[in-house]
């Protein structure tokens, strides 16, 4: 099983493509592929909004969430797993503060 | 330091507003992602694992208070409220936006700082000493040479796509603290026996996939003919480096594969023809650029001076600082400060805004406007008057920087590893963690002694395993992260490559077995003075090995 990954072109930020060619942040609602050559056909067809396309392998785990197989896509889904400083979350962006 | 002339100043803004067209067109779809990346790259920006990523350089490490202050603004405004300083003196934004880069390299612009030549097969930024200009060890200062080969090497129209990146490092002192024999060119600058100075010159050092320790190709090269060297050393390399082959293109492989005869031989040849041109370096230009190098008036503070053993019978925190964290200066009542970006438990070479304002307020009060950023990740005031190490100490423990561990176990170089780095097998930054939480307590610290301990998440050795006295390798083996120990490397005037003990830990048992190389070390030590890579030198190996494959199960 396999899902369509890239980073966004404007900020980068990790996105996977949903059903009817949205990009979406959260891999659960990623469409999947059984196959990668079905998912090569898709990415062919896809425009520039988003670059670094790949195609992920991914599986459901025991709780029926999708997951991708490899540690690296892991790390991206889920973001770096450390956390330099308290209060730097991967939601935090451009708050214009100091920390 | 070296301030931007006319010339640089509008050469930097017209780069930005070239790059803040091209970044237009592609979002407006004009250029492709293929057409665009060349140009990004060449601005500094990457594309990472979450985000972009921006480079900064930093010209041979030197910030003053201005460009720091700068440095804490973007981290601010356009990114997440840190940077990480690296291990090429450089210093990187994990997370900004593509739109908001040219602004950011606008506002860069305006402290005289740039993305220029951070990424591509170019002469990257020149590294140096971070003591330079204020050690007591200096034969003459490396930031005036390192300047004058930034200015040659800047935008050079013949080596701007050379057949792979091309490192340059320069050391005034006659300990090495830039690492030159691990770069594409080390410089060493020697006295001369007319009493001038002049350098020697190693080629073909690296690490990567292939570590390599340089070779002396030339000695005593005169001060005048520098860039006339430097030039027919990359024209050789331009001319014969492999580029039919990505891991074969650096120049530590056209030595290994041409022999070092043959290469001295190709390069007198194009040094016969560039010598005497117009590259010779002029006694006025270099006499104008060290003008912008002197040493500032320092204040003479010898009641301070004196007063500092006093305080430091008083304060044992204090004095441990001083201990670890402060370099011999040039001028008996001054020391050079390192402030470490190694907090235990921390993130190896990062820093928030607020300590970055933090630091560049030390330093225009009381370090003469001079921060240095150091390859360990470190930041350093080079001229610190004695009587003023008290108050830089305090002010530091409040902003949780005065961690007093330069050059021990925790003082670790990591690279970001797997974290961010879209090129990297295995993460570096939890490893570097979980060594310094293992191994944090001062005393114990202070029981190991000066050691040397790199962590790089792939091969490519961003973080310097090879050269570490204690090196880890993160590997990628049937997805999992595996983590391989060298030992025995040094990336100073005894360079050595580290050797692979056997095979690889994962991450739980890795900090294990760092545990028990160390513990080696203490039991086979002949006295408190032996410190680990000595020890290591005269025992080689095999008790290591022992320790930690006690039934020989070294195969990787």
């Amino acid at each position: 099983m396999f899902v369509i990954t890239g980073n966004r072109l404007l900020d980068g930020g990790v996105v996977f493509l949903a059903p009817a060619l949205a990009w979406v942040e959260d891999i659960q609602l990623a469409r999947r592929y059984e196959s990668d050559k079905n998912a090569r056909e898709v990415v062919a067809s896809l425009g520039e909004v988003v670059v670094s396309l790949d195609i992920i392998p991914v599986a459901y785990d025991d709780e029926g969430v999708v997951q991708p197989l490899r540690l690296r896509e892991r790390i991206r889904v889920g973001g770096p797993t450390v956390n330099p400083f308290e209060g730097i979350h991967l939601e935090r962006s451009h708050t214009g503060k100091p920390s | 330091m070296y301030r931007y002339d006319e010339f640089d100043a509008a050469f930097v803004r017209q780069r930005v507003e070239q790059f803040r067209n091209q970044v237009g067109r592609r979002i407006s779809g004009e250029l492709t992602e293929d057409e665009f990346k060349p140009l990004r790259l060449m601005n500094g920006l990457y594309l990472q694992l979450h985000a972009y990523m921006l480079r900064i350089a930093i010209p041979y490490g030197t910030l003053n208070s201005h460009q720091l202050h700068k440095l804490a603004d973007v981290a601010t405004k356009y990114d997440r409220g840190y940077a990480h300083f690296t291990t090429r003196q450089n210093v990187q934004y994990n997370w900004p936006t593509l739109s908001d880069t040219p602004d950011i390299l606008a506002e860069l612009a305006e402290v005289d700082m740039h993305a220029i030549q951070t990424s591509g097969n170019c002469i990257r930024n020149v590294t140096t000493d971070h003591f330079a200009g204020a050690a007591h060890d200096e034969i003459a200062d490396p930031r005036v040479y390192a300047e004058i080969i930034r200015q040659w090497s800047s935008l050079h129209p013949e080596f701007s796509f050379l057949p792979r990146k091309f490192k340059i490092a320069i050391n005034g002192a006659r300990k090495d603290r830039a690492a030159i024999r691990v770069h594409d060119i080390g410089l060493q600058l020697v006295e001369t026996k007319d009493g001038g100075v002049g350098f020697d010159v190693y080629i073909g050092g690296g690490q990567g996939r292939t570590p390599m320790i340089g070779k002396l190709v030339a000695e005593a090269v005169a001060e005048a003919d520098i860039l006339n060297y430097l030039e027919a050393v990359l024209r050789v390399y331009n001319r014969y480096g492999r580029r039919d082959n990505k891991y074969k293109a650096r120049i530590k492989i056209l030595v290994h594969e041409t022999g070092l005869e043959q290469l001295q031989a190709d390069i007198a040849e194009e040094y016969a023809l560039a010598k005497s041109s117009l590259l010779d370096v002029p006694q006025t230009e270099i006499d104008r650029i060290n003008a912008y190098f002197a040493m500032p008036e320092l204040r003479t503070d010898k009641v301070g001076a004196d007063a500092l053993a006093r305080l430091r019978v008083q304060n044992a925190g204090f004095s441990r600082w001083v201990s670890r964290n402060t370099h011999a200066h040039k001028v008996d009542d001054h020391v050079s400060v390192t402030i470490s970006l190694k907090p235990v438990g921390g993130v190896p070479g990062d820093a928030t805004d607020a300590q970055m304002h933090l630091v560049a307020d030390l330093a225009s009060r009381y370090g003469y406007d001079e921060i240095r950023v150091s390859h360990e990740q470190n930041l350093v005031l080079p001229h610190v008057a004695k009587g003023d190490l008290l108050t830089i100490y305090e002010a530091l423990v409040e902003a949780d920087l005065a961690e007093a561990n330069v050059g021990l176990v925790t003082d670790i170089i990591a690279c970001p590893g797997l974290d961010y780095c879209a090129l990297a097998n295995a993460r570096s930054i939890p490893i570097a963690q979980a060594i310094s939480n293992r191994l944090g307590d001062p005393a114990r610290q202070q029981e190991i002694g000066p050691v040397t301990l790199n962590i790089s998440g792939c091969i490519n050795a961003c973080g310097h395993h090879h050269v570490g006295h204690i090196g880890i390798l993160g590997v990628d083996k049937k997805g999992e992260e595996l983590y391989q120990l060298t030992l025995g490397g040094a990336a100073d005037e005894h360079t050595s490559i580290g050797t692979i003990l056997g095979r690889g830990f994962d991450a739980e048992e890795l900090i294990d077995a760092v545990e028990l190389v160390l513990d080696t070390y203490l039991g086979l030590r002949l006295n408190k003075d032996e410190i680990f890579i000595e020890a290591y030198r005269r025992v080689g190996p095999q008790p290591f090995k022992d320790a930690l494959y006690p039934n020989g199960k070294q195969a990787a």
